[in-house]
């Protein structure tokens, strides 16, 4: 059977190209770039390239790019950071909807007897920015840091950082977004939004897992989380990733390439499957504003059904996505991010996110199309809340 | 992704006595739409006290389907007097064991099953005896302390895979260690 996968804010392929690019730093080319040697010093070269790559994807200067071991280890190096580099401030501003990389974080911080707002979205997943700026106006010195993700991994619903993030930056308060999902996705600029820290994971665009990075702009006195050696400039010790580093770099390069593909074709695809399955599947609706939003998201839920039963009729077929659902993770509630939309429990329960790449076709979102409608309907036969 | 056996995973693609009954003699409803999942168990019972025949409705994850379906498999042809007996070890052990996380499925197929029996006995079901302890399920301190016991549960997190509680905001799991302490302490 063939896999149709679209589950990419889940994780990602790693592409051919980025495989290749790779593979010589795993075998021959295998010298530490800290090295005095040229045969170390070489594969120092081939990071700096993709230290240059990955900072065109964001507008950074690449002395700004902070190679991490993956999207949450940027998350609590930028957190931590920012409390260190503000001993008296005692207030983090976040949102209600973070990963866990950031909400659980944030919640340990908390027990540690530091103030967190975590600010509400409403029912179609924005963002409350007067609550923000309010207190951005009243106690501003208070606040060590506003950390807020730039895209939604369930919903694809983007913040709006950019503005958030400048009146930060007039307060001189330190701004930090957790970009995992939006990089690649969808063009950023942290040069033009004043932002001061901001996360990005490989694995979410085609390069390998277990390979981050956080970009630090420039003048901020980034006081490192792995203490040790000093690599990365003194800003994150131990022995360079390089061959995932240099992955990483071929993946920003094919991701900035891809950009205008992901606008357009993409996009198309997303709102063919998304159109189709309203259409087709009585009862069933999009969570969040659907305007705007990342263009390969696709959160929708189907009424008097539940999420896990979904996913593995689904399985059956071959197509690959998540649930809001959270009897696939363990705890019983509904996923905090449709909660805190305070989306029904009818439809929150049934809920699946779809979330394309690049290597989507036209076919496969057909294949689902008629694949989803069957599924849907075999478990509402069957379900005590359905009402023919 | 949950590890089912191939028997769960046929129950579920392939549910025994899945639909409604429209002359059903007894009905047990367990379980909401907020809570996940929810199974309404149809009986059809004979003059001297016998299933003859079963089926249900299942709102939930594949075990909440499976659990149902093995539920009404088991019931056939016993009397209520048995029937009434059955705890969800035996529906788990029909089904050749559920994932510990997902053991409140075939707890809601006890609760669905004495139900429907006591409903058809005309016993008055009256509001749950206890005290709610979980108000995100609607779980009292009874029921905890019964779950515990009739399963040997070591924990917390062992009464939220079993009756859910605990399992939502998760502001009752100090008294739910508190309750499994004391018992554990009896014993």
């Amino acid at each position: 059977m063939n896999i149709v996968y679209t589950d990419n804010n889940a994780t990602t392929k790693v592409s051919p190209e980025v495989l290749e690019e790779m593979m010589p730093y795993f075998s021959e080319l295998y010298g530490n770039p800290s090295s005095m040697h040229s045969f170390g010093g070489n594969v120092g070269g081939k990071i700096q390239e993709a230290r240059e790559r990955v900072a065109r994807l964001i507008n950074a200067n690449p002395s700004e790019i902070v190679f991490t071991s993956c999207g949450t280890e940027s998350d609590n190096a930028a957190i931590m950071a920012a409390l260190e580099l503000n001993p008296a401030k005692k207030h983090i501003i976040t949102s209600a909807v973070e990963h866990p990389a950031i909400k659980n974080l944030c919640s340990y911080l908390e027990r540690k007897g530091y103030h967190i707002t975590f600010v509400s979205v409403d029912r179609e997943g924005h963002l409350d920015t007067e609550l923000i700026y309010e207190i951005i106006e009243k106690k501003a010195d208070d606040i060590a840091v506003i950390s807020l993700m730039w895209a939604n991994n369930e919903t694809g619903v983007i913040f709006p950082v950019e503005e958030v993030a400048r009146k930060a930056a007039e307060k001189g308060i330190l701004f930090h977004t957790d970009a995992v999902q939006a990089v690649g996705k969808i063009p950023i600029d942290v040069k033009a939004a004043d932002i001061a820290m901001l996360s990005l994971s490989g694995h979410k665009i085609h390069a390998p897992k277990g390979i981050g990075a956080l970009y630090v702009r420039q003048g901020i006195k980034f006081p490192p989380f792995l203490k040790g050696g000093h690599q990365e400039k003194g800003r994150r010790a131990g022995t360079e990733n390089t061959a995932s580093i240099i992955g990483l770099g071929k993946a920003s390069e094919l991701a900035k390439a891809h950009l205008n593909e992901m606008d357009t074709r993409i996009r198309g695809l997303r709102d063919y499957l998304e159109a189709e399955l309203l259409a087709k599947i009585p009862a069933s609706s999009v969570n969040g504003d659907k305007k705007n939003r990342l263009p390969n998201t696709l959160s929708i839920g189907f009424d008097a059904v539940e999420g896990e039963s979904i996913l593995l009729l689904m399985d059956q077929s071959g197509i690959c996505a998540s649930s809001g659902s959270a009897c696939t993770s363990g705890s019983l509630d509904p996923s905090h991010v449709l909660m805190a939309m305070k989306v029904p429990f009818e439809s929150a329960h049934g809920t699946i996110r779809f979330s394309l790449s690049t290597y989507n076709t036209k076919e496969e979102m057909s294949y689902i199309i008629e694949a989803m409608p069957p599924i849907i309907k075999r478990l509402r036969d069957i379900s005590p809340f359905w009402k023919k | 992704m949950w590890e089912y056996n191939d028997k769960v995973k046929d129950h579920f693609l392939n549910p025994r006595n899945a639909g409604e009954m429209k002359d059903a003699d007894a009905v047990g409803e367990t379980g909401s739409l907020s809570c996940g999942d929810a199974l309404k168990l149809f009986l059809k019972i004979n003059k001297s006290g016998r299933i003859v025949d079963a089926s249900f409705m299942t709102f939930g994850c594949a075990s909440a389907v499976a659990s149902s379906s093995a539920l009404t498999e088991i019931v056939k042809g016993m009397t209520l007097d048995d029937a009434e007996k059955l705890t969800n070890d035996d529906i788990a052990d029909y089904l050749g064991g559920l994932p510990k996380e997902k053991m409140h499925c075939s707890v809601m197929g006890q609760d669905a099953l004495r139900k429907a029996i006591r409903s058809y006995k005309g016993i008055e079901i009256l509001a749950k005896p206890g005290n709610t302890i979980c108000e995100c399920f609607g779980v009292t301190d009874l029921e905890i302390i019964e779950t515990v016991k009739q399963n040997n549960l070591k924990s917390a997190e062992d009464v939220t895979f079993y009756v859910k509680a605990g399992g939502g905001c998760g502001k009752c799991v100090e008294k739910i260690e508190e309750i499994v302490e004391s018992i554990l302490a009896q014993a």
